[in-house]
């Protein structure tokens, strides 16, 4: 089988091995974690830089303009680095009357609901950190923390709009929780499988896309109208509406502070794609068209994390396209959206997908 | 394994806020100012506390999504296997919906879909 050269985990399996014969297991594994936890931070951070300057310079297209140019050259490659340095030299506001300890655990409760998601994503073939059988079940539950984080820091920061942010915020990330659990569902019942390894592999032959038809589709635009809420964005986020609310529930917090807030934003963003990547887009699986033998070898040669982040980047952009395209939604209209068309809708489309793989309807 | 890299990853998002908020209180300039500690309201002084009840709506939909999120979790393990099932898994699954669309129904019948 072609895929198997990109595959990572014999590689890894190895260096494992001589680890523990050079050394004792407990130092192996402590190395070994701190190579993944230096890898993820490198990841995190790389990642938000490419995704600032990506939404920057997508929305400044959109909207006619040119966006960063002066800061590194030519296309302001170094404008988002920059604006980083800056936010860490801020001065950080301590407040009078919020509660601390809230306050201070708010951005740890955002940042680990995002880095636990991010370490569920399959990058490549026995490449992701994470590897559970329950894994598309953990990242639903991992996700869910986010919200708590956002609701302590409207609630402990003791203003009105940091308070109004929070609550209309959790609100609406709950309620779009349903959708996502349903949709993501829908693709557990296609592929028969929780474990994001065994659901990328599934797709070996076709991505669920393709093979769950109507129904696989319907799910996917309900997730990425589902994701684009839970990420905070786009036409939905009313939270931090500007005009109304100042900058929602993260109003008080300054410097760093914020910026933890900022950063998991935009990781959200890339775990929404990735997910759906992974679910919709056969994660790594490369290209495959039945019939076009020569087309296939040729996809196959590409590494796998090529493909993820690829087709990752590809979804980041329609959601970057939806958030400068649409005007933004009132709170009764986020609501009434969610529960009374995408609620139901996922629910048929729940059923819709349980017929076509009972009675074999799927190619 | 599994448990060492989940210890792992939870280390590395406490180790992330921890030391970008001490290079940033190493790098950043401090001055005191009493109206520095306000709460943000645009340059007006803030009257009474914002730890206030709040209005029930947000509750009402936070109760329908615990219904719903509890189906959701309930709902897992049946999609694992309801290929191998078959028709019954169809069956059972569509009574167990049927029940919970009627709560949806009863509950939009109701109003507590509508934002008032």
């Amino acid at each position: 089988m072609f895929l198997d050269y990109y595959n990572l985990s014999p590689l890894l399996m190895q260096i494992h091995a001589f680890l523990c014969s050079v050394m004792p297991e407990w130092l192996a594994l402590t190395l070994e974690g701190l190579v993944v936890g230096v890898f993820i931070l490198v990841m995190y951070a790389v990642l938000a830089i490419i995704l600032i300057y990506m939404e920057r310079k997508v929305c400044a297209a959109f909207q006619c303009r040119i966006g960063p140019n002066r800061v590194g050259g030519k296309g302001g490659l170094l404008q988002v680095p920059a604006d980083v340095l800056k936010i860490l030299t801020k001065e950080i506001i301590s407040l009078k009357h919020s509660d601390h300890f809230l306050y201070a655990l708010a951005p740890f409760l955002v940042i680990l609901a995002s880095i636990l998601t991010f370490s569920c994503l399959p990058w490549n073939k026995g490449g992701e950190i994470l590897h559970m059988n329950i894994g598309i079940f953990f990242v639903l539950a991992a996700s869910s923390i986010g919200v708590l984080g956002i609701l302590l820091a409207g609630w402990s920061s003791n203003s009105k709009y940091t308070l109004i942010g929070a609550v209309r915020s959790g609100a609406m990330i709950i309620s779009y929780e349903l959708s996502i659990g349903l949709s993501v569902l829908t693709m557990v019942v296609m592929s028969g499988a929780m474990d994001i390894q065994t659901i990328v592999e599934g797709q070996a032959n076709g991505w669920n896309i393709f093979k769950g038809h109507i129904p696989a589709i319907m799910a996917f635009i309900i997730y990425l109208i589902a994701g684009n809420a839970e990420a905070n964005r786009g036409p939905f986020d009313l939270a931090e509406a500007e005009q109304e609310l100042t900058a929602g529930y993260h109003t008080e917090y300054s410097g760093m502070h914020f910026g933890f807030f900022y950063l998991a934003e935009y990781l959200n963003l890339f775990i929404t794609a990735g997910i759906a990547t992974t679910l919709f887009l056969g994660g790594w699986m490369p290209l495959h068209i039945a019939g076009l033998d020569g087309l296939n070898m040729v996809m196959d040669y590409i590494p796998g994390f090529v493909w993820f982040i690829g087709k990752t980047f590809f979804i980041v952009f329609l959601l970057m396209w939806i958030r400068w395209t649409f005007p933004r939604l009132r709170i009764d209209q986020v609501l009434t959206l969610e529960w009374k068309y995408l609620m139901p809708l996922s629910l048929v489309v729940l059923l819709l997908m349980t017929v076509c793989k009972v009675f074999g309807l799927t190619f | 394994m599994f448990f060492t890299f989940i210890i792992v990853v939870i280390l590395t998002a406490i180790v992330l806020v921890v030391a970008a908020m001490t290079i940033a209180k190493l790098l950043a300039p401090r001055s005191f100012n009493p109206q520095k500690g306000e709460p943000y309201e645009c340059g007006i002084p803030t009257r009474g506390q914002s730890w206030v009840q709040f209005k029930a709506g947000y509750y009402l939909f936070a109760i329908l999504f615990l219904m719903f999120d509890i189906e959701t979790v309930f709902l897992f393990p049946w999609a694992v296997v309801a290929d191998q099932v078959g028709v019954y898994a169809l069956v059972s699954v569509g009574f167990f919906l049927v029940v919970l669309i009627l709560g949806l129904a009863y509950a939009w019948r109701k109003g507590a879909l509508e934002w008032k």
